[in-house]
């Protein structure tokens, strides 16, 4: 789950980060009392939304004066915000963040993520901040510090200062960066991230340490025990069908195709893909039901994988494990009556009881394709679908 | 011959009393899995499915030698649960549940340091060692003693392999889901050396799928140290960078962790690639053949 960036200042904030004063507005004129009451004589009005790349896509502007802030949210509330990040639909702007202007001297990065490989929190920094950091990585590899926190013991102070000589920092500022970095640390363990960025994280005129920007990641495995932070998701901000499908326990990604899958597993689901493109179709959707399909979530499924109207062909592949193959075809007849399926839906059922699964799909009397093995249910749907 | 659980396993089920736990359980003692023994704290002293419920992993271990467990606890007490089973002494534990908080398993993999043991999951659909002992939630029937090892991220595309392999007769020696999260237990290089090791096992399948970089690492120690034929799949070519595909491992980002790299570091360690699932049985049959 992703917070917008008021929300992990708020959250940074707490835990003794310094941050840029600012308030949260969801009209013109609450953007503009706020910038009255923040006080100064340059303000920057950001587009919430969950994706980075808001400063080349237009969503943070500078104001010079109230009214100028007023008319900065009049023009971004209400729209779209695409970036590279957002795919062409892009996001809704429902709220702008106003905050007091900064001088900036020097732009960091700093983030923390669970990194896989070494199976540890790792913290990165960088003095080559404000930049796409995937690009630093590539072209300056030198530029960038990690460290590996032993969840034991913690962060450990030589690994700041590791960090923060590497980012060429005065004493005073290392003396700033402790407390930064260990209140980080806290935030993230205590509130269960699995990312937290920081871009840029700028020395300011006055030689202070303070953070621009804040991206953080919740993990979503996590969020029984955090309470708080889940009252704080935005669900404008996702996906429609993929929340829809959440709320069902299907786990659903919209893809550009036009051929729709269901299948059981996650990896089966990527292979059912895969195996559509490689014979010359494209499909429509990651779509799994889950290990334990029943009739009533194959019917879900089938309303939103029809809600997509590019759809032209259905692919239903199905490993009954513990699953019953004859309790799925009953799900999928139920379904293609009730949702009046008018594409055609091609149906390969393996594992138990998958003979009497395929006689009742026979016997239904409803344009539904057995396919015998996976290449033919592919062949099948591409043809189907053309 | 197998690898990690035979016929001589003793199984103790952490979280048999459960609604799953006693599904799946039933399953395993149908096949003729050794299920020794269930914990449930606080159900010690009762009896579930004619096995002795205790409050404590470390007194089914005592009192019925269990060495091997089979965790089906709900996620919030799972990384207890697996230290839980490392500290009682038990040498191969196995995690099915899912949805554990990646940080929980960060601290269990450093708890597990402490222990000689081996932890495979969580989130997977356990192992099997056809014949002998059924240690997870796979449909057993698929299986057929053999020659095969096979080691998998994913559940249902495992149970392909193992279909495809017990159709053309070539049976599997052991199979192991080792999980779809990005922090978990056993991974593709440990498999690999034990399956290497094993004398029963001529051939190995490997199914991998996007995300991290678990399968190029694994190209490499092939490369170096397996000489048995080596058949690899990997899952998630057509899918979109930046996009969580159902595990929570499965997603490309950085530029890392794409299919395309994957083949690629297999391919240039001699891994016979197929790119359709449906082709791994018949692609080990010619490696076998040969």
């Amino acid at each position: 789950m992703n917070l917008h960036e008021f929300q992990a200042k708020g959250l940074f904030a707490k835990y003794g980060i310094p941050v840029t004063k600012g308030e949260v507005a969801d009209s013109p004129i609450t953007a503009r009392a706020a910038a009255a009451s923040l006080g100064g004589e340059l303000w920057v009005v950001k587009a919430q939304v969950h994706a980075g790349g808001r400063g080349k896509a237009g969503g943070v502007k500078l104001a010079r004066s109230p009214e100028e802030v007023e008319r900065a949210a009049a023009e971004m509330l209400g729209q779209r915000l695409i970036t590279k990040q957002t795919g062409s639909e892009g996001l809704p702007i429902n709220q702008v963040f106003v905050e007091a202007g900064s001088t900036i001297e020097r732009e960091l990065y700093l983030s923390m993520v669970v990194d896989r490989a070494s199976e540890r929190v790792a913290f990165m920094a960088s003095e080559a901040g404000g930049m796409d950091i995937e690009e630093v990585a590539a072209k300056t590899p030198e530029k960038i510090f990690t460290v590996s926190i032993n969840p034991g013991a913690g962060l450990q102070p030589y690994q700041v200062r590791k960090l923060g000589f590497g980012m060429n920092l005065t004493a005073s500022q290392m003396k700033q960066f402790v407390n930064i970095c260990n209140g980080l640390y806290r935030l993230f363990v205590e509130c269960d991230l699995s990312l937290l960025e920081i871009n840029p994280l700028i020395v300011n005129g006055d030689g202070n340490l303070m953070a621009l920007d804040a991206k953080i990641n919740i993990d979503s495995n996590a969020l029984y025990r955090q309470p708080e932070l889940f009252a704080m998701r935005d669900i404008t901000q996702e996906d429609e069908m993929e929340a829809k499908a959440a709320a069902h326990d299907l786990n659903y990604v919209s893809l550009d195709g036009n051929i729709a899958c269901m299948v059981n597993g996650a990896g089966l689901a990527m292979a059912t893909m895969d195996l559509i493109k490689l014979h010359g179709g494209q499909p429509a959707n990651f779509l799994d039901v889950g290990g334990g399909a029943t009739p009533e979530r194959v019917s879900e499924a089938f309303k939103l994988i029809l809600s997509n109207t590019s759809v032209t062909a259905i692919l239903v592949n199905i490993f009954g494990g513990i699953v019953r193959c004859d309790l799925i075809a009953e799900g999928i007849i139920q379904a293609v009556r009730e949702v009046n399926v008018s594409v055609p839906v091609v149906a390969r059922l393996e594992g138990t009881n998958v003979e009497k699964g395929k006689a009742l799909l026979a016997d239904s009397g409803l344009d539904i394709m057995a396919a015998d093995d996976l290449t033919d249910a592919a062949q099948k749907v591409v043809a189907a679908a053309s | 011959m197998s690898i990690l659980v035979n016929k001589n396993s003793r199984i103790v089920v952490q979280g048999l009393t459960g609604r799953q736990g006693t599904f799946h359980a039933e399953q395993c003692i149908e096949y003729g899995t050794n299920i020794v023994a269930g914990v449930t704290p606080g159900r010690g002293g009762e009896t579930h499915l004619d096995r002795p419920v205790f409050n404590s992993t470390h007194e089914a271990v005592s009192q019925e030698g269990a060495d091997v467990s089979m965790i089906y606890v709900p996620a919030a007490f799972a990384a207890d649960a697996i230290l839980e089973a490392a500290d009682a002494g038990i040498k191969v534990i196995v995690c099915i549940t899912e949805g554990i908080p990646v940080q929980d398993m960060v601290r269990v993999k450093q708890g597990l340091r402490d222990y000689q043991c081996r932890l495979i999951g969580p989130n997977c659909p356990g192992i099997i060692t056809p014949g002998e002992a059924k240690i997870g939630i796979m449909p057993g029937f698929i299986h057929k003693p053999g020659r095969i090892g096979v080691i998998s991220r994913s559940g249902t595309l495992t149970y392909e392999a193992v279909y495809q392999t017990t159709n053309n007769g070539l049976g599997q020696s052991t199979c192991v889901g080792i999980g779809g999260d990005p922090v978990r237990g056993m991974n593709f290089i440990d498999c690999l050396e034990l399956f290497e090791q094993d004398p029963v096992t001529e051939g190995i399948i490997m199914v991998g799928e996007i995300g991290g970089t678990d399968e190029e690492k694994a190209a490499a120690y092939i490369k170096e140290h397996v000489s048995k034929p080596v058949v690899s799949y990997i899952a998630g070519v057509t899918a979109p960078p930046g996009k969580r595909m159902g595990h929570a491992g499965a997603i490309i980002s950085g530029g890392e962790g794409t299919a395309d790299a994957k083949f690629a570091a297999l391919e240039a360690a001699n891994v016979r690639t197929v790119r359709s699932p449906a082709e791994l049985g018949s692609a080990m049959q010619e490696q076998l053949g040969r």
